[in-house]
This record gives structure tokens, C-alpha cells and sequence, in this order.
């Protein structure tokens, strides 16, 4: 008997796990259209076999250069090219589109087919807008005054003797403590204004904080400060992902080639180029 | 004195006196125990109590904050130790310069005034910014370190207070008293160091007391400025696990702390009043 019912059994468990599968919801991105439709001949554009891209005016270095998004310079430049080329249209088919960042955000009708200006992808900002699969996982950098003891180091190791601070409750002070180890205690402050007024002291020797505010600190806020480098991920990071229209049909497209680009490296060659060489955040290791 | 028989009288009087401290005994703890049941109860029984149990008594992670938090600690009371002798001290030099007689101490009198107004009206938040970030922003050589400096901060904020304490406290010493140790002839540092100090000192001990034990709660504050106190360690531990309970395990070790020093302060006032009684 054991020996007729096990089959048995063994296909109603596959009939039910397979009828179970079939009602499960789906976890995939919104209700975007199949993978035949990302095509440039079937993608709902605003404008038919071009491709509508916003950011920002001005759009900052490194994610962009020069403030002109169109010359393929910079980060998120680069990126979005890729990504137009994913999805099968060529340089001269796309179009940028300057929008401030809070219009972007904003609900309501939108001037653009996606929009590239490191948006930090938040439940929150879901509500409104629709956001694609991330393209970049936003990273802790060590910035130091020009000419302190840890300018121009390049491993992990060189920075064990360093005082540094962070932000308490913070990925950046995350970092300090799970890669770094500094034999050194970390000094903790409120904000990052008072890490950085303790650093301009010089009674720190670098200071934590993620990549983007570190190019900030380093270009507009503290002039004698440098970027020593780029620590490995840690922690929950924040990401930042393309900004769509709510529901809007190119969600999935855009996502797939998003996530096509990561897989194939060619995200993490971009970030090497770009915020690694280019920008002179070097990686830490 | 074996033999001795208390009268009818007198054996009633003690039962009665008996069953009257049972009675209260009994009343006592019946309150006690509405009470308590009533708090626990409320408390317990609402609708989020299970949720408020979870993020502020969780015990396994209190067990995990608990070496960061007292080490945090260890520098509060390092600090407290070193800013209560500062404070005092600056505290009674100011306080005496401020009651210093004639018009030649004018312009120390002043500016003892202006520095307890001044230092009493500041937030110590602001001294220490000023001092733990302002100050080194100068880069002099031979900076102190961030503790030092917040020492010196709150040591200048807390010497304010207590500088008028102390004067309380001298100007409480009766003329009279001046006027004899004068007229033993006395010179008036004489006069300070052996009549009215002690007197002042001993009537506002109480007082005293009381503004150290504010001082050990914000000798935490210098955390401001970059090194970690136990209610920072607290808030570190906290931000990586997302539940309160780390600030409930600094909150008890602040109160066990502070216990011998409000036991201490009990007792002078207690001793100094049997003392003005029995006078």
C-alpha cells in the first residue's frame, strides 16, 4: 500500500504546491507590462522613439559633469545612458529635461520618462512616485584635512590609529566600528556639523559619513578637507533609485534594465569610474 | 529588677499601644497593596503594554548595552569627581570675594557679581559648545582635550551656582559672630577661615549636596562634544537595535549612583538639625 500511495501523494503535494504558486501573490515590480513590451517600438514614452530623461539644474559633480547631464560625463550621466541603451535606444534618441528635485517628487504629471538625481528610495516617496530597482547602494567615505596623518591612505589597516568621528546612530559610525576597529575610541556627536566643526579643530583626524555628503563637505563646506577614501558596504545602505511617474508603464522596463546592469558589472565598472577614479574617492580595502 | 510587676494599668496601656502599631502596620500595607495593584494593573493592562514591554524591558538586551553603558558611566563619574572639587572650589572663592567689605574691593565685587549672573543665566549647553568646539577652533598649542575642556565648562557653570550658595550661606552667619571674633582681634581672613566658613558650610551643606547631584546628571552632557557617556553609549545601543531599553539600563545605573550621594545629603541635614535642636 505505502508503496502505491507515496506517487500518489507525491503528485497531489506537486498539483498543490504548483496551484499554490499560481494564486501567491506576485512580488515583482509593479504591474508594469511583460518583457516584450521593453522594447523602443512598444514603450509608451512621452515622446514616441525618444527617451525623456530629467535631473536637476544644476546637476552636481560627480554624479554629473560640468552641469551638462547630455555629455554622458559623470555617474548618474553614465547611468542613465546605460540604461537608454538597455532599452534599446541610442544616444541621439534621448532628451533631458531639467526639474528641480522637490517638483519631481511631487505627485502629479511629469515631464520626464524617468528621472536621475539621487533619489533615496523611501516608503514614504513610494506613496507619490514609483521608483525602479536601485543603482546605486550609497557608501561611507573618510574625509580628512588636507595634510593630517590619514591623507592619501589606501587600506583599511593605515586608519586603526586614526581618531575619528561620526553621527551617532548612524551607518557612518556603523563603519567606524565594524570595519575600521580604530584602536583609538570614536568620538560620537549630535550632527554631522559638530563632527565637522571637530575636524576643522584638527581634534579629529577624519570623520565618517556617506559618499555623497562627503563630496558636499569636500567641494562647498570645508575647503582644506580631502576624501581619503571609500569604505566596503555596511549596514542597512540607503540606495538610490530612477524616479518614474506613480504606475507608470515603464516601471518594469526600466527596473529590468536597471537590474540587467548590475548583474552584468557593469553598475559597479560605472561607480569605479566615475566616484572611484574621476571623483578621487578611492576604495578602501 | 526580675521580680518587678508592671501595674494593671500600665500592662494595658502597652497592649493597647501594641494593637494600635498593628493596626497601622495593617492599614498600611492594605493601602500599599491597593495601590500597588491598582498602578500595576492600569499599567499592565493597557492596550500597548506588551508593545511598551518589548522596546524598553527587553532583557536580553539590556544584558547586551550593559558593558557599553558602564563603561560610558565610568567616565561620568570620573568627570563628576573632578568637576564637584572644581566647582566647590571656584564656588567659594567667588562667594567670598563677593562679600568682601570696603570700597577698594569694589571691582572684584562687581565682577564676581556679574560672573554668577553670567554663568547662572547660560545655558550649559552653549558653555560647552563654546569651550569643547569654539575654544580648540583657535588651534593653540597645548590644547586640552575635549574632556578637559568640558570639564572646565561645566566646572564654570556649576561654580556660579553654588557661589551663591555659599554666599546664602555666609551672609546667613549672624553680625554678632563677626563682631566677636573682631574684638578678639581677629584680622578679618581670620576672621572667614575660623568663625563664618565653618558655620556657612555647615547650614547650606544640604544645598551643596543637592547641586552636585544635578551636576552628576550633566556631566553626560560634555557627550556633545564627541566622547561617549553612558547616555550616549545608551543611545548608540539603541539605534542599532531599535528598542528603548538600553536608556532604562543607564537610567537605573544614574539613580544606584546617585543614592549614596542623596543618603549622604539626608544625613547632613538630619545631623545639622539635631544639632540647632540640641543647641
Amino acid at each position: 500500500m505505502a508503496s502505491r500511495s507515496l506517487p500518489v501523494a507525491l503528485t497531489t503535494a506537486t498539483v498543490l504546491l504548483a496551484a499554490l504558486a499560481g494564486c501567491a501573490p506576485q512580488n515583482q515590480p509593479p504591474p508594469g507590462p511583460a518583457p516584450a513590451a521593453c522594447t523602443k517600438a512598444d514603450m509608451k514614452t512621452r515622446t514616441p522613439g525618444k527617451l525623456t530623461i530629467g535631473t536637476d539644474d544644476p546637476a552636481y559633480e560627480p554624479w554629473f559633469s560640468e552641469n551638462l547631464p547630455a555629455n554622458g560625463k559623470g555617474f548618474e550621466s553614465a547611468v542613465a545612458y546605460e540604461v537608454a541603451k538597455q532599452l534599446g535606444y541610442a544616444r541621439v534618441d534621448v532628451e533631458w529635461t531639467r526639474v528641480k528635485f522637490d517638483n519631481a517628487i511631487a505627485p502629479g504629471p511629469k515631464e520626464f520618462d524617468f528621472d536621475i538625481n539621487q533619489f533615496s528610495i523611501t516608503d514614504d516617496r513610494k506613496v507619490a512616485v514609483d521608483f525602479s530597482s536601485p543603482y546605486y547602494l550609497v557608501r561611507q567615505a573618510v574625509v580628512a584635512a588636507k595634510g593630517s596623518k590619514i591623507t592619501g591612505r589606501s587600506t583599511l589597516a593605515d586608519l586603526k590609529n586614526a581618531k575619528l568621528g561620526a553621527q551617532v546612530g548612524t551607518t557612518s559610525y556603523q563603519a567606524i566600528t565594524d570595519l575600521i576597529k580604530p584602536t583609538v575610541k570614536p568620538q560620537v556627536y549630535n550632527s554631522n556639523d559638530d563632527a565637522k566643526k571637530a575636524l576643522q579643530n584638527r581634534q579629529l583626524d577624519g570623520i565618517v559619513v556617506d559618499l555623497p555628503t562627503a563630496f558636499y563637505i569636500t567641494s562647498a563646506e570645508i575647503k582644506d578637507a580631502t576624501i581619503v577614501g571609500q569604505l566596503p558596504q555596511v549596514g542597512l545602505p540607503e540606495t538610490f533609485g530612477l524616479l518614474l511617474d506613480k504606475d507608470s508603464p515603464l516601471t518594469g522596463c526600466v527596473s529590468n534594465a536597471v537590474n540587467a546592469l548590475r548583474e552584468s558589472g557593469k553598475l559597479a565598472e560605472l561607480e569605479k569610474t566615475w566616484l572611484a577614479e574621476v571623483a578621487g574617492a578611492p576604495e578602501l580595502t | 529588677m526580675a521580680d518587678h510587676q508592671p501595674s494593671t494599668i500600665a500592662r494595658e496601656r502597652a497592649a493597647y499601644r501594641k494593637r494600635q502599631t498593628v493596626r497601622s502596620v495593617l492599614i498600611a500595607a492594605t493601602s500599599t497593596g491597593v495601590l500597588g495593584t491598582l498602578l500595576v494593573v492600569s499599567v499592565t493592562g493597557a492596550p500597548g503594554w506588551e508593545r511598551v514591554q518589548q522596546s524598553f524591558l527587553d532583557p536580553r538586551i539590556a544584558r547586551d548595552a550593559l558593558p557599553d553603558v558602564l563603561t560610558g558611566l565610568w567616565l561620568n563619574v570620573q568627570l563628576l569627581v573632578f568637576c564637584a572639587l572644581g566647582a566647590l572650589a571656584l564656588g567659594l572663592l567667588l562667594a567670598v570675594l563677593r562679600t568682601l567689605r570696603g570700597p577698594v574691593f569694589f571691582p572684584v565685587r562687581a565682577l564676581a557679581t556679574g560672573y554668577t549672573y553670567t554663568f547662572r543665566g547660560l545655558p550649559v549647553i552653549i558653555v560647552l559648545y563654546v569651550l569643547t568646539l569654539g575654544v580648540p577652533g583657535l588651534r593653540l598649542e597645548g590644547m586640552p582635550s575635549v574632556l578637559v575642556l568640558g570639564g572646565i565648562a561645566l566646572v564654570l557653570t556649576f561654580g556660579a551656582y553654588l557661589a551663591e550658595v555659599f554666599r546664602a550661606g555666609i551672609e546667613s552667619v549672624h553680625a554678632s559672630q563677626l563682631a566677636a571674633a573682631r574684638s578678639l582681634g581677629l584680622t578679618y581672613p581670620q576672621t572667614m577661615r575660623y568663625v563664618v566658613l565653618p558655620q556657612a558650610v555647615r547650614r547650606v551643606a544640604p544645598p551643596l549636596l543637592n547641586d552636585i547631584v544635578a551636576l552628576q546628571k550633566d556631566v553626560g552632557l560634555v557627550s556633545l562634544a564627541g566622547p561617549i557617556d553612558a547616555v550616549r553609549a545608551a543611545q548608540i545601543a539603541t539605534a542599532e537595535s531599535f528598542n528603548y531599553t538600553p536608556y532604562i539600563v543607564a537610567g537605573v545605573l544614574f539613580v544606584l549612583l546617585a543614592i549614596p550621594l542623596i543618603a549622604v545629603t539626608d544625613w547632613v541635614t538630619l545631623r545639622a538639625a539635631r544639632r540647632q535642636a540640641a543647641r
